[in-house]
């Protein structure tokens, strides 16, 4: 039976500030985390004595060095929210990791929550910039000169299930889940081909099939083994091939397609051979190609569209949820799965309210037919990249969801919600909880831990190495049994 | 953050204007847990709302020139200068 799908998004912002020569990127992340202030939890450390992530799932480990910033620096790279996120400033580029969830619906509401954060942090950031200057943030993974930045999902998988029966089954899915996951770009790069817009801002990067990097030689599937919780029970699935997505629907497609799949993974429930015969090449042919239909050449010889590979596991889930009790979320997943691969078959212009590519494209060709300019034009240019401007009255994605224009899955009151508190049903809910009740007490933090310094005492390690233990079902009567952190260990050890 | 909530009515009225923005859509399954999407699709949907090409047109048409009034003025000049290091 397989394990329960706990997952998260990790997305990395483009960022810029306009009108300044001397633009530096770390100073300017630094400057934007640490402008989003919560009283409790300014001055918490991020514990990476818990990190590893040189560790491959192919069973050995990596030369390489472990980052360890010192104390000043940590904590002026980190912020540890009272919402169970991280935000924090990861090489160039500021990050936002949400808080595990058990579920698309919920990722999707603190993913969104995720960019109000970002947000409101660079209109504070921006008051302190001298005028004339502005800094701006993009929610997408390419400046189209060859630079990438990922926007990475996890999902908790069996330790039990072998890497290789994952790649082995993953990898066709994610060569194609693209038709309907990818943000879209205009042009291509990184001695890809030339075409003038593809599905995914992300297809021309992969490099590789299998391997740990994730900054260079890019590969489909990673093999980061940091699993962030019991490592005798758990592996946490790195994925690095998707796209930062703007959409609601074509996230909580994304990711809750993705969990279903290997979900029927652990589950031996995908039986088909869908092996493609260069899937690098195949990311690419298929992210070219807006009209949906080309055939790729498939390891047994025959040629498939990404339609087409995708109605296999269709047909495998519908299969697998017949003879099992499953969320109610599973059926829509199942239901909608369906409904747009045949909007894509059909034209995938039908998809103009919901998936990111098509809805970007459908905007770029209006614009591009009244103004009558062509796929080179700088102002089709800037329209690719400002879809996923930040600011609500400038970015074009926002401007397109206040219109009505593209399909919600959540409401404005759930994101704001997240902005503020944790998911209810993982260890988030623990984590968010401290960091609000004890804060100043906490000491630091990591996915798995959370530690307290109090008093002159030695400093004190809470493991959480169960990802759905310290819900709000475990903790609340221990909460509210502690008014203090003292009390919150000493009620623990007991 | 206020930015984003929207009244109920000026909700209720956008979300007519999605659905003719998706007509061509078979049906609009719920979807997602569906949120704030609750009731009305079945009522309002369908043909009643669709919407001929002209209008569709004309839609789009102040739909652009709404783009074109937020979108970055020196684009040529913006989008050189976006330069990003690479990251993961």
């Amino acid at each position: 039976m397989a394990i329960p799908k706990v997952m998260g998004t990790e997305i990395e912002y483009g960022i810029t500030v306009k009108n300044d020569r001397d633009f530096d990127p770390i100073s300017s992340c630094v400057l934007l985390v640490n402008s989003y202030r919560e009283e409790s939890t300014t001055k918490i450390l991020w514990d990476y004595d818990q990190e590893n992530p040189l560790a491959d799932a192919r069973g050995f480990q990596v030369e390489g060095e472990k980052y360890t910033p010192n104390q000043q620096e940590n904590i002026a790279r980190n912020k540890t929210l009272a919402n169970g996120a991280r935000y924090y400033v990861d090489h160039a580029h500021p990050e936002y990791s949400c808080p595990e969830v058990t579920n698309a619906r919920d990722l999707v509401i603190h993913e969104k929550a995720g960019e109000r954060i970002v947000e409101q942090s660079r209109r504070d950031a921006n008051r302190v910039l001298p005028p004339g200057t502005q800094m701006l943030i993009y929610k997408n993974n390419s400046d189209r000169k060859g630079n990438s930045y990922g926007s990475h999902e996890n999902y908790l998988m069996d330790r039990r299930t072998s890497f290789k029966q994952i790649v082995e089954h993953l990898m066709p899915f994610f060569v194609t889940r693209q038709i309907y996951s990818g943000a879209g770009k205009v042009g291509s790069e990184n001695r890809a081909h030339p075409c003038e817009y593809q599905l995914s801002q992300r297809a021309d990067f992969f490099e590789t099939e299998v391997a740990l990097d994730t900054m260079v030689k890019r590969p489909i599937i990673n093999t980061r083994d940091e699993p962030h919780a019991d490592r005798e029970k758990y592996r946490r699935l790195h994925v690095i091939v998707g796209d930062a997505n703007m959409s609601e629907f074509t996230i909580w497609l994304r990711n809750g397609l993705t969990a279903l799949v290997l979900a029927m993974i652990e589950d031996g429930a995908v039986d088909r051979d869908l092996s493609f015969r260069d899937p690098v090449r195949a990311i690419k042919e298929i992210s070219h190609d807006a009209s949906c239909r080309r055939e790729v050449e498939m390891q047994s010889g025959r040629r498939r569209s990404a339609v087409q590979v995708q109605r296999e596991y269709l047909e495998m889930a519908r299969r697998y949820v017949a003879t099992r009790e499953v969320a109610a979320e599973v059926k829509d997943l199942i239901v909608e799965w369906e409904r747009v691969l045949d909007a894509l078959e059909r034209d995938p212009m039908e998809l103009r309210g919901e998936i990111d590519w098509i809805i970007k494209r459908a905007l770029i060709e209006g614009f591009m037919e009244r103004k009558g300019v062509d796929w080179g034009s700088p102002q089709v240019q800037m329209l690719d990249l400002q879809y996923h401007d930040l600011r609500p009255d400038k970015g074009l994605y926002y401007i397109l969801e206040r219109q009505g224009r593209v399909r919600r899955v959540v409401t404005d009151e759930e994101i704001e919600r997240a902005v503020l508190y944790p998911p209810e049903d993982t260890r988030a809910y623990f984590r968010g909880g401290c960091l609000r009740r004890y804060g100043t007490q906490v000491f630091g933090v990591n996915w798995d831990s959370i530690s307290f310094g109090i008093g002159d005492e030695p400093i004190k390690r809470v493991m959480m190495i169960e990802p759905l233990k310290g819900s709000k079902q475990h903790v609340e009567a221990l909460f509210n049994s502690s008014p203090t952190a003292a009390e919150l260990v000493r009620n623990l050890r007991s | 953050m206020k930015v984003h909530s929207r009244s109920p009515r000026r909700e209720a009225k956008e979300k007519l204007r999605f659905l003719g923005a998706a007509e061509s859509q078979q049906q609009q399954k719920k979807g997602g847990g569906d949120g704030g999407d609750d009731g009305g699709e079945k009522g309002a949907g369908g043909k009643k709302l669709a919407k001929k090409g002209e209008d569709l047109k004309e839609e789009m048409d102040s739909l652009i020139d709404e783009i074109d009034e937020v979108l970055e003025e020196n684009a040529e000049e913006f989008v050189k200068n976006y330069v990003q290091r690479g990251g993961q």
